[in-house]
């Protein structure tokens, strides 16, 4: 069976909702239907048929060429198939995402990946801030599945996050995993000041150390622990790097004490200290 | 009682009655294979009988570092139990006490089974609220710090309602000797087959017995149709020149593993033949009105 494919015939005038075009709500459609919906965020129409020439396919497999910055939404609640972004996405890409498959090649913009709550969402290049955050006003974050990001990821990376494993192989902003309520959020590059604030639960690792770190972070030692080692191989097929981080010797630091204490930050540098 | 012949060795014309059970694996692993046997025979010990154990236990095989969820060496252990209720307790009692306790040990579900068994779920509570929860994909695991680091856990274990307990076979030879080396060669080669424990003693029971007794309140008694030395007394099963009985009980995650296992250990006593092993196989039954699940030793022949 051959994938849908829409190429991006131009880069639009204005910003796009993508949206409607996850692998769900375009099964059993028609390319004449397909071509018809509309994905304008301003008063000018915009439909698929003007923006994009269509290739048709099964739904199940979606592949989105030539994309720019200006789609935003891209898989926003996708429930399950794969869709393909050749290129870069705006903002919340994977937003709330249930199940499948989302595969961005170039970049994408802020809030990807949140409240996402399963499958796999993966970004060749780089991440906005607030990757797998909370909008204004929502309790949690990430609530389950995985986001990978090869490159690096802005401020507040897994803000709020509550189940789920955040991998990014680049670097990460200021304030990464901040306020995280369970979950792993592995960062194989250096990672900004104050990672982990105000963190209750959850499970931060910094391959390469961090600028400043909160003193309500307490030293427990460097450990080789089991529970990492079977994290490593359970995430091996999505990260080698991040899979050979959490096999490394590592600094256990508990907190944030200023909040319920219950989470950790392991350190991959000054494991001599 | 009809028989028949193989290769000298006298094979009656009956069957192996056996019962419905429900049973779970669990994999036990540890920085070395020495130390993840170690926490498995203590935990599968004291487990011969449901009548005084709660649950039959054993180890099913052991696994190389390859074979293992967290790349160690490790041990499947195999639990059996009348109820799912029991069974649960058990699990509970057993790797909290055994697994737990033993150095470097991890335990996770060996058996993906239609129904699930609280494993960590139960067990986080040690971890007096510095457990941690991990969840990746669809494997949830518990992290429980302890005095050697910590103790991993998966959250649940697979149970299944399909398993079978009770298979066996009666081993009848000449001499106590000659008998122990058929029940033994029968021993070694149900422990190969896949899925299935003989839980007494290195495999071998010794005292099998009837159900009730002259006596009040004693569920079960010696099997005197079986005893040797009551032959003469009672109504017995045995021939003249029988002088020794040992029985092999075997309990399957499946009917078809016990079955399996019940021809390897037929074969096995076949192959050593009567002039150094046993001269006749038997199986217990009650009738076959007891146990749904019946194994004519004329089917597994070698």
């Amino acid at each position: 069976m051959t994938r849908l494919t829409l190429t991006l015939r131009q880069r639009p005038s204005q910003r796009l909702d993508l949206s409607p075009l996850v692998p769900h709500l375009l099964a059993g459609k028609s390319a004449r239907q397909i071509e018809r919906i509309e994905l304008q965020t301003t008063r000018h129409r915009a439909a698929v048929g003007e923006v994009f020439r269509l290739r048709m396919g099964d739904a199940e497999q979606i592949c989105i060429e030539g994309s720019c910055e200006r789609l935003d939404y891209v898989g926003r609640e996708m429930a399950g198939g794969e869709l393909l972004v050749d290129g870069d996405v705006g903002i919340q890409a994977g937003r709330l995402m249930t199940g499948g498959r989302l595969t961005v090649l170039g970049n994408a913009g802020p809030w990807a990946a949140s409240g996402m709550k399963s499958g796999v969402l993966q970004i060749a290049g780089t991440a906005g801030d607030r990757l797998a955050g909370p909008l204004p006003g929502e309790i949690s974050g990430m609530r389950g599945g995985i986001a990978v990001v090869r490159g690096n990821a802005g401020e507040r990376a897994g803000d709020r996050m509550r189940r789920g494993t955040i991998i990014i192989e680049g670097a990460a902003g200021p304030y990464a995993g901040a306020r995280m309520i369970a979950g792993t959020l592995i960062v194989s590059g250096g990672a900004g000041p104050l990672p982990g604030f105000l963190l209750k639960r959850g499970t931060i690792v910094l391959g390469s150390g961090c600028g400043a770190l909160s003193p309500t972070f307490v030293d427990c030692g460097v450990h080789q622990l089991l529970a990492n080692r079977y994290m490593a191989a359970m995430i091996e097929h999505y990260s080698k790097s991040a899979a050979r981080l959490m096999r490394r010797p590592l600094r256990r630091l508990a907190g944030d004490m200023a909040v319920l204490g219950k989470g950790e930050i392991f350190l991959g540098n000054g494991t001599d200290v | 009682m009809p028989a028949v012949t193989v290769k000298g060795m006298r094979i009656d014309d009956t069957f192996a009655e056996a019962f419905g059970m429900r049973a779970t694996a669990l994999i036990i692993t540890a920085d070395s294979a020495r130390w993840a046997r170690q926490a498995a025979i203590i935990m599968t010990g004291m487990a011969t009988s449901v009548i005084g154990c709660g649950c039959e236990a054993g180890i099913d095989r052991e696994l190389t570092s390859k074979q293992t969820p967290d790349g160690r060496p490790g041990i499947r252990v195999l639990l059996f139990a009348v109820s799912t209720a029991e069974l649960q307790k058990q699990v509970q009692t057993r790797v909290g006490q055994c697994v737990l306790t033993s150095p470097s040990s991890a335990c996770y579900s060996g058996l993906e089974g239609e129904e699930s068994l609280r494993l960590g779920d139960g067990l986080r509570y040690f971890g007096d609220g510095w457990q941690i929860s991990k969840r990746v994909g669809a494997k949830h695991f518990w992290r429980i710090p302890v005095m050697d680091g910590e103790f991993v856990c998966e959250a649940s274990a697979g149970l299944t309602k399909k398993a079978v307990g009770g298979g066996n076979l009666l081993v009848i030879g000449r001499t106590a000797q000659t008998t122990r080396a058929a029940a033994e060669a029968a021993a070694a080669a149900i422990a190969k087959v896949p899925d299935v424990i003989a839980p007494f003693p290195g495999g071998i029971v010794r005292s099998g017995s009837k159900v009730g007794s002259k006596y009040k309140g004693v569920s079960a008694s010696t099997n005197d149709a079986y005893c040797p030395t009551l032959r003469g007394a009672v109504k017995t099963a045995l021939d003249h020149d029988a002088g020794s009985v040992l029985e092999i009980v075997i309990d399957g995650l499946t009917s078809d593993a016990v079955a399996a296992a019940m021809r390897a250990g037929i074969a096995a006593i076949v192959k050593l033949g009567p002039k150094r092993g046993a001269t006749r196989i038997s199986a217990g039954n009650y009738g076959g009105k007891l146990g749904p699940h019946h194994y004519y030793l004329r089917k597994l022949l070698p």
